[in-house]
């Protein structure tokens, strides 16, 4: 290229940052609305640190200590002793980490245990762990549904499993939320033959609403389809036996999958496929991102396994949960906010925002008041909403709820909200 | 199955979802001129489906960049 060779008798021209085009340039746009955000004098929302945990539900962050509401920590594990104490004793016999995949050097005594545990908390035959629970979606998904095949997804999917057909060869057919008619009609056009599969969520993460999983099963099973749920966000405290929300509607016998996770009510990181099939072992041959990654540390698979275990067996902490969820939505409808569901359905209430700019500026005033939240915005949400979800743990107390309560009224105000 | 008959059908379906009014040609892009959402593409795509009893896939859909490429892939699905 001619403009690469210098000409040391002409004076330089300043180099124009601006209008160097990259890979880069494509992500201009959003590093205009975050400088954009940024100048307007607001906190990072996306840039939180926390210096300190002092439990399941407070932190010091930013230098304020905090109540946290937006950690999916449902059951609040994290902090329980014999949780702690099984990561100590696993890292002081087994060491660190495994250096190795699943099917080479890394499956050890624990990785055995905490896959009997969730066959145990399940009631079901087979189990499979995986580093996270994005690649649990992610493997299962790409893996089952091959060239030919046909994924019909509801269209608020979490990104792990959009991101597990991407990486697939099937057919991809998303249906509008929630709308069993959009759902049968899909199935019904697909060519005669043809493999399916049907990917739901028992709680949608956004706005904390709960899938009708009774009827969408009956309709995925008439049609011949398999069928996967993903329960991250109802494991341990929706269902009789917290097994989420295919068990509290009654259809967990007929779910070929259940995608789940530990890094919300297990309180650690990993996450699992559970399911009754005959052939399920085969996967952990052919499911790349169980293969070639490594397996999770022994701390983290022995605090998961004696986390799940006590989560058998924890209907008063369950019932607590549900008490924090009931009070808070009614609390926040009552002082005019505007929510993601008319009633409670999960521990997820998602407060909807105006736009963004207000969005981010109630985010920074529950911070200055000493309240953590999530800030969601577009893509991640539905319909170009902005929210504020607040996740709720059974180990708030009642006077917590009561504080947050009091902070959202101040914050609402000042903003301008309410 | 005959183009003119699946243009004409989809020239009315597309009438609620062009809300800024473009003049639709065959060169028309539905990302660059028409500016729609991944909402108002799945209402669009569903009215389609649903007006001709067929699949679009998202995998087709990723093919399809302009009106008259849309009136293709209906005619060939309905064909099909």
């Amino acid at each position: 290229m001619s403009e690469s060779i210098s000409t040391p008798d002409k004076p330089e021209p300043l180099p124009e940052v601006e209008d160097a085009k990259d890979l880069f340039s494509k992500f201009d746009p959003l590093i205009k609305q975050r400088q954009d955000l940024l100048d307007s004098g607001l906190e990072d929302p996306f840039g939180l640190v926390m210096e300190r945990v002092l439990s399941p539900v407070t932190a010091v962050c930013n230098g304020r200590e905090t109540i946290l509401l937006g950690t999916y920590n449902y059951m609040g594990m994290t902090f329980d002793p014999e949780v702690i104490e099984a990561g100590k004793s696993a890292l002081e016999n087994f060491g660190s980490g495994t250096t190795g995949s699943r099917v080479l050097n890394g499956t050890y005594v624990g990785h055995k245990e905490v896959e009997n545990a969730l066959c145990e908390f399940y009631g079901m035959e087979h189990a499979m762990v995986f580093s996270t629970g994005y690649q649990a979606n992610l493997g299962i998904i790409s893996t089952i549904a091959g060239k030919g095949d046909y994924i019909v997804l509801d269209i608020d999917s979490h990104a792990s499993i959009w991101d597990g057909c991407a990486m697939g060869n099937a057919e991809v057919v998303p249906f509008k939320h929630n709308d069993l008619e959009a759902m049968e009609k899909r199935l019904k056009r697909i060519p005669e033959g043809a493999g399916k599969l049907v990917v739901l969520e028992g709680v949608y993460s956004m706005l904390g609403d709960i899938a009708p999983l009774k009827e969408m099963v009956a309709v995925a099973k008439k049609h011949g389809a398999m069928v996967l749920v993903d329960e991250a966000h109802s494991m341990g405290f929706i269902g009789p036996n917290g097994r989420g929300v295919a068990e509290d509607q009654g259809v967990l016998d007929d779910v070929d999958f259940v995608i789940g996770t530990f890094s919300k009510s297990v309180g650690t990181v990993g996450g699992f496929c559970v399911s009754n099939h005959p052939k399920f072992e085969i996967m952990r041959l052919v499911c790349r991102p169980y293969v070639f990654t490594a397996s999770l540390p022994p701390s983290v698979v022995a605090t998961a396994a004696t986390s799940i275990r006590k989560l058998m067996d924890a209907g008063d902490k369950r019932a607590h949960l549900w008490e924090n969820s009931k009070r808070l939505h009614k609390g926040l409808r009552d002082l005019g906010f505007e929510l993601g569901t008319d009633e409670p359905q999960s521990a997820i209430i998602a407060v909807i925002m105006p736009d963004l700019e207000r969005g981010a500026g109630m985010w920074e005033a529950l911070l200055k008041e000493g309240l953590y939240v999530n800030l969601a915005r577009p893509p991640a949400t539905p319909a170009g909403m902005t929210l504020l979800r607040c996740s709720l743990c059974a180990e708030h107390s009642e006077e917590q709820v009561g504080q947050i309560l009091t902070m959202f009224e101040a914050a609402g105000k000042a903003v301008g909200i309410i | 199955m005959d183009r003119e008959d699946t243009k004409a059908r989809i020239d009315t379906l597309i009438e609620p979802f062009n809300k800024k009014g473009v003049a639709i040609t065959e060169d028309t892009t539905f990302a660059g001129d028409l500016e729609w959402d991944s909402l108002t593409v799945m209402d669009f795509v569903a009215a389609i489906e649903d007006e001709f009893d067929i699949i679009i896939s998202m995998n087709q859909q990723a093919e399809i960049e302009t009106y008259g490429q849309l009136i293709d892939a209906v005619t060939k699905l309905r064909g099909a």
